[in-house]
């Protein structure tokens, strides 16, 4: 009964618009500016402190390899389809092993945006943005990337996936149905119902 | 030859306010800059030469070396004209504020101010209505809906502070019997007046603030809602006059509060100049302090502010004071 009508005494308005409670704020925001003034600055120098940027951070766009070294892009034009900004071009072929790859692949980084949609839309994780985003030059035509200067050594952020070892697709590695969770294909004909 | 070494005296005088403001002012920018960043837990400019020293030769030089761009409907006379006026004006009310004593110089005796009109305190006034017009006008002829917006704000604010600042004046020179600014501070050689007009001193600063467009006051400019007010469509070193103007009237602020209320010249130990300039110095730190502080004020509080708050206490404040002098008579 008590607790009930402590509960149910008038609270106080909640703006109360005095003289007292204005001086209050005043003295109280002085004083917060006037602590500040004694702290540290909390500014990191850039060109002398780098910090460690997220992995994820979008910058530099890149294409990586396989786990075993071959290049990842099969030039599906998927990244360059889904560019807003139409940065991405290439040319795809098909090698001798029935593998696809890009005969040439270029990135004009003078119109990336660093969306991140390529990246995103690439079906075999080749293309990846990195952190990397120190990549200013004075000549806008050297922004142009062309495929040596793209493709890198290592997996990237997906450090297992192997597109041609789920694909399905009939390389000289591997035939249909030898495939990573692959069944033999059926013989249709001898499927009727 | 007196004639001419009077001329040749006051040329002098002028020359070193001149220079000693011009220097003060960009030396001003980088102190506003540096604390302003202090108060937001930064560094403030810290690239150009040693604790960015050199920052307000950097912006000089980008200023002066920037394309003056004059838009292509605007009043092009107007336009090009009103910078001037605001730096012009800020510049010409030091001309009346003494920085000391009286010296002798080889026999001449040399007041310490290029001119001790009698009736400095309307000087200054005059001067600080006129730069109003460098704002109005100055928007007005941008021919821009930001700029126009700025400036009539400017103009409306500016107004009524303008009696504000006037009416808290009334007390002092009740006080001191003069509209001088050298007699207004030769009175104050025993007790500044912050101390039997406190009321005047906090009308009279909050009045000032708003007369030179500071936070929490600028509205002119209100970086948020107009781009920049008045001043958007200025680039170069017209833009600079501006922004010039803005800072060496934060330093005649200093210099006006120090002659009103503070005492002027006058301090123990120290030179002269050197209190003058140790008193504008702390009003500047003040402003810088109050910027980095307070929020802008919306239009109508600042309307109600100036014509419900401060005109009124200034005009029962007058009533008071002269009650006290007829009492004390």
């Amino acid at each position: 009964m008590q607790d009930g009508n402590k509960t149910n005494k008038p609270i106080a308005p909640p703006e109360d618009n005095s003289g007292w409670t204005a001086l209050k704020a005043l003295v109280d925001g002085f004083s917060t500016t006037l602590r500040h003034l004694g702290r540290k600055p909390i500014t990191e120098q850039y060109p002398e402190f780098k910090r460690t940027l997220p992995e994820r951070s979008r910058a530099r766009i890149v294409l990586t390899r396989d786990p075993d070294g071959r290049e990842r892009c099969v030039a599906c034009y998927l990244c360059s389809a889904v560019c807003p900004v139409s940065c991405i071009s290439m040319q795809s072929v098909e090698a001798a092993d029935g593998r696809r790859f890009a005969r040439w692949f270029r990135i004009n980084f003078g119109r990336c945006i660093y969306c991140g949609l390529c990246a995103e839309a690439c079906p075999t994780s080749a293309i990846q943005l990195t952190p990397d985003f120190e990549n200013v030059q004075r000549d806008i035509l050297t922004l142009v990337f062309e495929k040596e200067d793209l493709l890198v050594d290592h997996c990237g952020k997906d450090p297992d996936y192997d597109f041609y070892a789920h694909a399905g697709v009939k390389t000289d590695d591997a035939d249909k149905g030898q495939h990573a969770k692959e069944t033999l294909p059926v013989n249709v004909r001898s499927n009727m119902p | 030859m007196d004639y001419i070494i009077g001329l040749i005296v006051l040329f002098i005088k002028i020359a070193v306010m001149l220079g000693a403001l011009l220097l003060a002012a960009s030396y001003l920018v980088w102190l506003e800059r540096k604390l302003l960043g202090r108060l937001q837990i930064r560094l403030g400019p810290n690239r150009a030469g040693i604790f960015g020293l050199l920052q307000p030769i950097a912006d000089a030089v980008k200023l002066l070396t920037k394309e003056d761009i004059v838009p292509s409907d605007a009043d092009a006379t107007i336009f090009k004209l009103a910078p001037a006026v605001v730096a012009v004006t800020a510049l010409m009310m030091f001309a009346v504020v003494p920085i000391g004593p009286d010296i002798t110089v080889f026999g001449h005796t040399v007041p310490l101010v290029i001119a001790d009109l009698n009736v400095g305190l309307l000087y200054v006034f005059a001067l600080s209505s006129v730069g109003v017009y460098g704002v109005a006008l100055g928007g007005w002829a941008s021919n821009s809906k930001f700029a126009l917006l700025g400036g009539i704000r400017g103009a409306a604010q500016m107004i009524s502070y303008e009696l504000s600042i006037g009416l808290s004046l009334v007390p002092v020179v009740m006080l001191s019997g003069s509209f001088s600014l050298t007699e207004i501070v030769d009175a104050q050689a025993g007790l500044p007046y912050i101390l039997i007009q406190p009321v005047s001193f906090a009308i009279f600063v909050i009045s000032a603030m708003a007369e030179s467009k500071r936070i929490p006051f600028d509205l002119p400019e209100a970086e948020n809602e107009l781009g920049a007010g008045f001043h958007t469509e200025y680039s170069g070193m017209r833009f600079g006059l501006f922004f010039l103007g803005e800072y060496v009237h934060v330093q005649v602020l200093g210099a006006l509060i120090a002659v009103f209320f503070l005492g002027g010249w006058h301090g123990p130990i120290l030179p002269p100049v050197v209190w003058l300039l140790i008193k504008i110095f702390l009003v500047a730190v003040l402003m810088i302090w109050i910027r980095g502080t307070l929020p802008r004020l919306r239009y109508d509080q600042l309307m109600a502010l100036g014509w419900k708050v401060l005109i009124p206490a200034s005009l029962i404040n007058i009533v008071l004071t002269g009650a006290f002098i007829l009492m004390a008579a």
